[in-house]
């Protein structure tokens, strides 16, 4: 049974959204949250599974496209993420995980398929893959710092008003119009793999901040090295 | 065999001599450019060196290089079998296989996953073995369940004997629109890419090697061959132990697989089984090398569930080294290390290396795994004490170690 102290972590559907290490994400969020004495609990929650809303974190990753229109259905029906996220939960959205978010999203023959509706967003089938590293400034409202992370989709994403765009790109696609993710409230979505929480630790501290309060600093050296290796092959000079 | 055309037989040896510059300029294996200079001068050459032989088509996610080895040393039982021994595994390199050995009755391709399709039309092959499918360079290789959708649409209303791997649910779904299938179970110990029914979504319920859908019909076939534990147990009930060269369990699965193949062609396991014990590397996989008085011991792997087999064979007494690139071969999205389990390594000495070791650096750290990053393979190499060590590495960096010590297969 969960305690009242402790952060709960629920990852949602590895079974058909994970294809991509996004089981990192939650990964650095437990050992963030540990180095600083706070205890966690995760819960990985199947897809044929109820999701739980009881969760302070949500994590959702990315998937081929028919795990991903069965996975949009099940959330829809569901509801535990919406009830969730009325409670205030936070969620991290990644690739077509981030795509389902939204109203609408492109199936694996280009048809609109029915999101989940928790970002007005809408996305679709673009014309080539959007494949490689990325790098792009952050929305000063999430702390200003460069995003990195690796990309790797057809989707083609338009913003609506009632999202923020997550940064702007300086090198790579994301969302197809100059900008990568958004976020609205404590929704943040994404388009980067890397996993995105081991390319940018200040985004797992604004999910454990958002979670638990002011955070106490700690080593960040690994996580610092790689990011500095990662930009430096990226941006230009 | 019947004698080829007249320009299929120019395009087959300006191809083998451009193999033959490749090799001695030192530039490649010569595999890849022959086949490649041969299709451009006769786009139908695969199909006629294809032509009038007994072919076996072997493809999975892992294991294609070994199981390849496997059937030929087999195959040799009864004939001169041509095979691209080399992990050329896409039409070219076929061409190429074909071409140097024309008068082999038998041929063994190893075939890409995505490839096989195109190349089950134009072999006409009569004999297909598929073993594994699982998440594999997602930057460049796509998507599983659509490559298995792929096959199954390859594979029907076509007289082909598959012999595939019933333990995988995926592998079962792609190949069970052949007309005939010999089921063989060889185990999988990766699961995460095959949790959901691929027929319709559902959630697969498993026990043990056994699989069966919650919500509609599809289930495990049952299996006329088995691997079990150090043994294979074939049609009749006989339990034959492999006693391979080739360590592991993987390789062992892979020998399952290819007796069942053998008596595809009529070989018997009495026959074959003495072949499958001759092999001991393949491509430089599981090569011992020296170095300064330490035996370094060569693993291959590339994706999570051959991480997971290599973790396997690897020697937990020993310490180990781990190279990691991200070059095009590779998939150049490190991601995937986050879904290989590394905590297994707690308590050995690592260390870790590769264009990739800080990716690498990261994933151990927050597995709370103790390691040493070292900036080169060398540099690696030089911390050890004599004695024996492994190596585990992706496949850019394994074959920049194996260049280190001169391709010594």
């Amino acid at each position: 049974m969960p305690s009242d102290s402790a952060l709960r972590i629920v990852w949602i559907y590895p079974d058909l959204l994970s294809t991509y290490g996004d089981q990192g994400n939650v990964l650095i969020l437990e050992q963030r949250a540990r180095k600083r004495g706070i205890p966690v609990e995760t819960v990985y929650v199947r897809s044929a599974d109820p999701v739980p809303d009881s969760g302070d974190i949500y994590l959702i990753g990315g998937g081929e496209d028919r795990p991903q229109i069965l996975a949009a259905e099940r959330l829809r029906r569901d509801g535990g993420l919406h009830r969730a996220i009325d409670r205030g939960a936070s969620m991290l959205a990644v690739c077509a995980g981030y795509q389902i978010m939204g109203t609408v999203f492109g199936g694996e023959e280009g048809q609109p398929v029915e999101g989940i509706g928790l970002l007005d967003i809408q996305s679709s089938r673009g014309p080539a893959r959007a494949v490689g590293e990325l790098a792009a400034e952050v929305d000063t409202g999430l702390g200003g710092h460069v995003l990195t992370g690796f990309e790797n989709h057809m989707g083609v994403t338009r913003l609506g008003p009632g999202v923020r765009p997550l940064s702007r790109t300086i090198v790579g696609i994301g969302n197809g119009d100059g900008t990568e993710g958004c976020h609205a409230g404590k929704i943040v979505g994404t388009y980067l793999h890397g996993p995105a929480l081991a390319r940018n630790p200040w985004l797992a501290d604004v999910f454990l901040g958002w979670a638990t309060g002011p955070l106490t600093p700690i080593d960040d050296a690994w996580y610092d090295r790689l990011r500095d290796e990662r930009l430096k092959a990226v941006l230009p000079r | 065999m019947t004698q080829l055309p007249l320009r299929a037989q120019l395009a087959s040896a300006l191809g083998r001599t451009a193999a033959t510059l490749s090799r001695v300029t030192g530039r490649g294996d010569g595999s890849v450019i022959g086949g490649r200079v041969g299709l451009i001068l006769e786009p139908d050459l695969l199909r006629k060196l294809a032509a009038d032989r007994k072919l076996v088509l072997v493809s999975a996610t892992n294991g294609k290089t070994t199981t390849t080895r496997l059937i030929t040393s087999e195959l040799q039982e009864l004939g001169e079998v041509a095979t691209n021994a080399f992990g050329a595994n896409m039409p070219a390199g076929h061409v190429s296989a074909l071409a140097s050995n024309k008068q082999a009755p038998f041929g063994v391709l190893e075939v890409d996953e995505k490839y096989l399709p195109e190349v089950l039309e134009t072999t006409q092959a009569g004999v297909v073995c598929l073993m594994n499918l699982s998440r594999d360079q997602m930057d460049r290789a796509g998507e599983i369940w659509l490559l298995a959708q792929k096959w199954r649409r390859a594979l029907a209303g076509k007289d082909i004997h598959v012999v595939a791997n019933c333990d995988d649910p995926l592998v079962t779904w792609g190949a069970m629109t052949a007309s005939t299938v010999t089921w063989v179970s060889c185990g999988q110990p990766w699961k995460e890419d095959s949790w959901c029914c691929p027929e319709c979504g559902g959630p697969l319920d498993r026990k043990g090697d056994d699989w069966a859908c919650r919500e509609c019909h599809f289930r495990r076939p049952e299996p006329t061959w088995f691997l079990d534990d150090d043994a294979v147990i074939d049609p009749r009930r006989q339990r034959w132990v492999l006693d391979l060269r080739l360590p592991g369990r993987a390789n062992r699965a892979n020998a399952a697989i290819a007796l069942a193949v053998a008596e595809v062609f009529g070989l018997p396991v009495e026959r074959a089984l003495p072949r499958l014990r001759e092999v001991t590397s393949v491509a430089g996989r599981y090569t011992m090398v020296e170095r300064d008085g330490r035996s370094l011991r060569l693993l291959l792997a590339k994706n999570p569930a051959g991480w997971l087999e290599a973790f396997e064979v690897s020697d937990p007494s020993l310490p180990i080294v781990l190279s990691v690139n991200a070059q095009g071969p590779d998939g150049r999205d490190t991601s995937w290390l986050w879904d290989v389990d590394f905590r297994i390594l707690s308590g050995r000495p690592v260390y870790v290396t590769g264009e990739r070791r800080l990716d690498l650096a990261l994933r151990l750290d927050v597995a709370g795994v103790p390691f040493q990053l070292c900036e080169t393979f060398d540099a690696a190499v030089a911390q050890q004490r004599p004695g024996r060590v492994d190596v585990i590495a992706n496949y850019t960096a394994f074959q920049q170690i194996r260049a280190e010590f001169g391709r010594a297969v």
